[in-house]
């Protein structure tokens, strides 16, 4: 194998990451428990995404393949590496003081400067192997943050559904990768699509790809297999809720565009029915199922069901313009999970976080900067002109009906409709009701940046949408499928 | 009896493979007991999955499927370490593995 320094350039990000995991490391085993000392450990895992993230323009240029083929970068991983680390670097900025046990500890930033790292390295995955090997580096870590408050019934319950479906997920997903190993003869993603260039696709190529295509829809929480994901959003500390809400589906649709663009480009008329069920199911179970939720954590959970299955019917397009329209909604997701989670983790009553969606009543007239905050991402989320939501609807739906597929962008727009109730139901909360017991004053302030950083993105995001489609569409060139 | 003078062919690795892995999933989902049952289950998966690869990997005289076999077994220990630390975390608040005590969140 070949150790030059292309090698180490192509993967800083990663190192420099593994570097501050390290650290944290030493800082955890040695440090003394002190009120300063959490500090200290959240201000390097900063460091090390703001590191990470400055070193993605450090990249060389063009698509590159390194470590035998199991590693890729080109402008469209590097793009979406960006967002990982971007939601990383808000997540962690959201934990601040007060989390109470499990979270005021330097393994939890450890754990999720791990978790994010696992993430990089999906994103990059060339290969089966590395697929995998990414894939449960990511997974690990997230089952133990999310059982972080050992002292919690709920947490650790949590983790425990996560982890036992996670583990399934990850079962069902190996077996579709042992099946596509076989019948093409090789782990590569290159070999793969390669194989598929020459004859009939075989039975068990398709048997392989419904697994491996299954595996991913349970990571990315896509209906039908999304039945851990409300649970462990509302189990789990909200911290972590917001980790999950914010980057794990960013680096796993991007796998899912990897495994179906780049791998199995040869037999995209099997896997585009898998996809498009996939959405279908997962827009209306999403849309159905927060209508009656009455904690906001299990409400954005179906919310971020609903996102995926809008996601995967860009995915389900199979074209570039389908690519182009899963980065930006991805973008925009990213920050919609990052802003609404900022204002939930500085709702407090007493001291205390609460959660439930009634808490929110008459927030305009206490906290009125973060009821416009929330009014506004829901808006967004809702897919309201000129809101950057709205444009990443149109884009999948754009790209779905460009591709034929005309009655699941119908579905969609349906289902937006059944959405927009329930996010407006929360403005009404907000705007309309009387607050039975006002929230905390003042909780807001550590969140101010990741919120207003999320809103100036979001009522901006109309006047940059012509670049960033541009650019999104020259990255999703670069997929095998079309090169 | 065919079946039982017949050489063995790369078919009957992928049957057992087979049979072991839809017993392990039938092993999550009918299993209404205890979670250890369940972790087992996924060890069953995990396995059928690491026959798949090295049957494949012999018939096709290619080695990496037996490396990622080997790659498979050292995850499945630390998912194993993993999955085991919840539950004893899971079994001190709850004071019970039972799967149907799994209840506290619904919906």
């Amino acid at each position: 194998m070949d150790f030059s320094s292309l090698t180490f350039l192509a993967a800083l990000p990663e190192f420099i990451l593994i570097f501050f995991a390290l650290i944290l490391v030493l800082v955890a085993a040695f440090a003394r428990q002190s009120d300063g000392h959490m500090k200290t450990v959240r201000t390097i895992s900063l460091v090390g995404y703001a590191a990470g993230f400055a070193a993605l323009f450090l990249l060389p240029q063009g698509a590159t393949e390194i470590f035998n083929g199991m590693f890729r970068i080109d402008g469209l991983t590097a793009y979406m590496k960006g967002l990982v680390l971007l939601g990383g670097f808000f997540a962690c900025w959201l934990v601040s003081d007060g989390w109470g046990e499990g979270i005021d500890r330097a393994e939890f930033h450890l754990l999720v400067l791990m978790a994010i790292l696992g993430m990089l390295l999906m994103i990059s995955a060339n290969d089966l192997i590395s697929l995998y090997m990414a894939l449960e580096l990511q997974s690990l870590p997230l089952y133990v943050v999310a059982a972080m408050r050992t002292g919690s019934l709920k947490s650790s319950e949590a983790g425990l559904k996560y982890f036992l479906l996670g583990a399934l997920s990850s079962g069902m997903l190996l077996y579709g990768a042992s099946m596509v190993y076989g019948f093409s003869g090789s782990t590569g993603f290159t070999e793969i699509a390669a194989s598929l260039t020459t004859g009939d696709i075989s039975v068990g190529m398709t048997v392989g790809m419904v697994f491996l295509l299954s595996g991913l829809a349970f990571k990315i929480s896509a209906a039908p297999f999304h039945m851990w994901t409300p649970d462990v959003y509302e189990g789990a500390p909200t911290p972590v809720t917001a980790l999950f809400a914010i980057v794990p589906k960013v680096a796993s649709i991007t796998l899912m565009l990897s495994v179906t663009y780049n791998a199995l480009g040869g037999m995209a008329m099997q896997w585009q029915q898998i996809l498009i069920a996939l959405s279908v199911i997962s827009m209306i179970v999403g849309a159905t199922g927060a209508i009656m939720q009455q904690n906001i954590k299990r409400m954005l959970a179906y919310s971020s069901i609903a996102h995926m299955g809008y996601a995967l019917a860009g995915l389900a397009s199979g074209s570039i313009e389908g690519a182009t329209s899963v980065v930006i909604y991805m973008t925009t997701y990213v920050f919609m999970g990052a802003g609404s989670f900022a204002i939930i983790m500085s709702m407090r009553r007493d001291g205390a976080p609460v959660e439930r969606i009634s808490d929110l009543s008459g927030l305009s007239s206490t906290h009125p900067i973060q009821a416009a905050g929330m009014m506004v991402i829901m808006f967004s989320m809702a897919g309201i002109p000129p809101l950057a939501g709205f444009f990443a609807k149109w884009y999948v739906f754009l790209a779905a009906v460009d591709a034929g597929l005309v009655p699941l962008a119908i579905i969609g727009v349906l289902t937006s409709v059944i959405g927009a109730f329930y996010y407006l139901r929360i403005i009404r909360l907000m705007y309309f009701q009387e607050a039975d017991a006002p929230l905390d004053k003042g909780g807001e302030r550590n969140n101010r940046l990741v919120l207003f950083a999320s809103l100036a993105v979001i009522l901006l995001f109309f006047l940059f949408i012509g670049p960033v489609h541009d650019h999104a569409s020259s990255i999703s060139g670069a997929l095998a499928s079309f090169s | 009896m065919e079946l039982f003078t017949s050489e063995i062919t790369l078919a009957h690795y992928l049957s057992v493979a087979a049979i072991l892995f839809v017993l392990g999933v039938f092993g999550i989902f009918i299993n209404r007991k205890n979670v250890i049952t369940i972790l087992m289950s996924i060890e069953l998966i995990l396995l059928s999955v690491s026959i798949n690869l090295v049957a494949f990997s012999a018939y096709s005289a290619d080695l990496s499927g037996q490396i990622f076999s080997l790659f498979i077994l050292t995850v499945a220990a630390a998912e194993a370490a993993i999955g085991l630390a919840i539950l004893v975390v899971y079994f001190r608040n709850r004071g019970s593995i039972a799967v149907e005590d799994i209840n506290v969140m619904k919906g």
